[in-house]
């Protein structure tokens, strides 16, 4: 029948029996919850981009101004945001603390997931399953011992304190997920070299880490955005308000006890989703892979 | 392989031949290659575990280190109201806010599976409330659950399904299902992507010999998806289960664990006792609380993780 036509052409196999649909039907089954389910995620970023540029008189005036609008933007929020708050100094350490800890990260993960995969060394495959371990083990159950351990260390309101205990869940994730990369790579490759005199060394890094460049980038992305993401350490771990992150700066800086300011918390919160959405829409497939990967591997 | 990259080396001094032997010996470089990850993990994370398990059983508040004192921690949690509603709380949290994303989750799956136009550019768009920092979302959320100029209680009015604003957080029986709401919100994407590259891997044959033997829409979804799907669906579960139950932002944005501690959860209470109360004992002790939870989680995962080993034909 037609069905086996359809296998025969690989374009066409992804879409399946859908012609066997009539359209009335695709209708109700597909584009209309896949509407509703666009709207209602989507719904929060529109809302927080309408009122970061609202001016205050519309915002709490819903009689006269339909609130799914605004009639005269402004940018006044976003001016107040960057030139009378702390928040471009949030900026910077988040970028800084983010882009620190991923480094470190990656050059740890990177070692540890060749040994465990390619080195094969005695207990490889314990060691490989207590990192898996370790990728489980919640921020939520380590952040009073560490925040013990930070103030007698001397790294209490440092960003040395983030850099230094964001690998504990960066590195589990990275080594997990490069594991995976360094398996998909040909044994004959390495076995190759290694004929040719090359050394360990010179294999990881002139044969290996160029043909794991997807990996690390997917592995690379996905911990920039979980170390931006972080709240509960940069919450415990930092003071002054000069060198807090921007989820805990918007949160307890720009939240004052009475009077909220709600143009400018929602233009906090966007700048700060920013950078994090921009990478991601350069590096959809390889976030998609690193978290699909994470899980499947 | 011990043998070509010594054999090149023309004249090697004894120094080098160490050397050489140690680069060639598959442990002592492996040993090598894990310890930078190892001593970071090892020292801030295997270490602060027992710390915490540790400061579980002492009186320690925050600059002053504490002395043993025995289960007293746990035995004043045992009496403490309190804490047993932040457990119950966490199970529900978890319980229903799991089950929701993932009947939403694996039906935006199945939808997001068909052929849809434009299908990698509402992939994207659909992962944003994931990508974006908790915090921020939850920001936002609570702007939409404002007592006052909440735009879902404006609607509502609008449409004349309501007639007085809903007060989303400050009602305890609200406040739950508010904060559910927002946790679902941010996790739908999660498990839908992950369950479409689930999806993507169950070969179209199937579905057409299936529906060849006359198996209805239902039976297909039933006897070919659902199975071929379970391990991934275990895995991703499980993931979900244990983010959700360690959750500490949205609620820290949302509500502190108020009203009257009506969405208090274990790591909430903990932080406030803990960080905000300064009884870094206390704190402590109800985050090691929260281990035997986990450790099922994980158990199931490890179980879910056979399953699949099972049904590959036991391979790696």
């Amino acid at each position: 029948m037609t069905a086996i036509e359809t296998s025969k052409r690989p374009e066409l196999d992804e879409g399946g029996m859908g012609y066997l649909q009539s359209l009335p039907r695709r209708v109700v089954t597909v584009y209309l919850p896949l509407l509703i389910f666009v709207i209602v995620l989507l719904f929060p970023f529109y809302w927080m981009t309408i009122t970061a540029v609202k001016p205050n008189l519309e915002m709490t005036d819903y009689a006269n101004f339909n609130p799914f609008w605004v009639v005269h933007p402004t940018l006044e929020h976003i001016r107040y945001l960057l030139f009378e708050t702390s928040y471009p100094g949030w900026l910077l350490n988040t970028i800084i603390i983010s882009t620190a800890a991923t480094f470190l990260s990656l050059l740890a993960a990177v070692f540890a997931a060749y040994a465990i995969e390619r080195l094969r060394f005695s207990g490889a495959r314990q060691v490989g399953l207590a990192v898996f371990l370790a990728y489980l083990v919640p921020p939520s159950i380590l952040f009073i011992p560490l925040s013990v351990m930070v103030f007698n260390l001397g790294l209490y309101d440092t960003p040395f304190a983030l850099i230094l205990t964001y690998p504990t869940f960066l590195i589990p994730f990275c080594t997990w997920l490069l594991m995976g990369y360094f398996r998909s790579i040909p044994f004959e490759l390495e076995e190759c070299a290694l004929i040719d005199g090359a050394s360990r060394w010179q294999i990881l890094t002139k044969i290996v880490l160029p043909l794991s460049v997807p990996g690390l980038i997917s592995a690379g992305i996905f911990a920039f955005t979980l170390s931006w993401n972080e709240f509960i350490y940069a919450l415990t771990f930092i003071q002054s308000s000069e060198n807090k992150t921007v989820p805990v700066g918007v949160l307890t800086e720009l939240v004052r006890s009475d009077v909220y300011e709600w143009g400018a918390l929602m233009a906090g919160a966007l700048i700060g989703s920013l950078p994090v959405v921009v990478l991601y829409s350069f590096f959809v497939e390889h976030y998609v892979s690193s978290m699909t990967g994470a899980v499947k591997e | 392989m011990a043998v070509t990259s010594a054999a090149v080396q023309p004249r090697p001094s004894i120094l080098s031949r160490i050397l050489a032997t140690l680069a060639d010996s598959r442990n002592a470089l492996g040993f090598g290659f894990m310890l930078p990850a190892a001593a970071l993990l090892l020292v801030f994370l295997t270490y602060p575990l027992g710390l915490g398990v540790w400061l579980g059983f002492t009186d320690a508040r925050i600059g002053r280190p504490g002395i043993f004192i025995g289960i007293e921690n746990y035995e004043y949690l045992w009496d403490d109201a309190v804490f047993w509603l932040s457990v119950f709380n966490t199970l529900l949290y978890t319980i229903s806010a799991s089950i929701l994303k993932f009947v939403l989750g694996l039906w935006l799956a199945l939808i997001l599976n068909q052929n849809l136009p434009f299908k990698s550019f509402f992939r994207a768009i659909v992962l944003l409330p994931w990508v974006v920092p908790t915090v921020l979302s939850a920001i936002a959320f609570w702007w939409i659950y404002d007592s006052q100029f909440s735009i879902l209680s404006w609607a509502l009015m609008e449409m004349g399904l309501i007639d007085h604003r809903i007060n989303f957080l400050g009602d305890p029986e609200n406040a739950r299902a508010s904060v559910i709401a927002a946790n679902v919100w941010r996790g739908i994407p999660f498990v839908a992507i992950t369950l479409l590259a689930g999806l993507q891997t169950i070969p179209q044959s199937l579905y057409e010999a299936a529906t060849l033997d006359g198996a209805s829409r239902w039976q297909l979804f039933r006897y070919v998806t659902l199975p071929l799907l379970t391990p991934i669906i275990a895995i991703t579960m499980t993931f979900s289960v244990l983010f959700t139950f360690t959750d500490f932002q949205l609620i820290y944005v949302l509500t502190r664990g108020g009203p009257v501690n009506a969405t208090h959860l274990m790591a909430t209470l903990s932080f406030q006792r803990g960080i905000s109360g300064g009884q870094l004992g206390e704190g402590a002790a109800i985050a090691v609380a929260m281990i035997p939870f986990l450790l099922a989680a994980i158990l199931f995962s490890y179980f879910g993780l056979q399953r699949r080993k099972w049904q590959q034909g036991g391979g790696d």
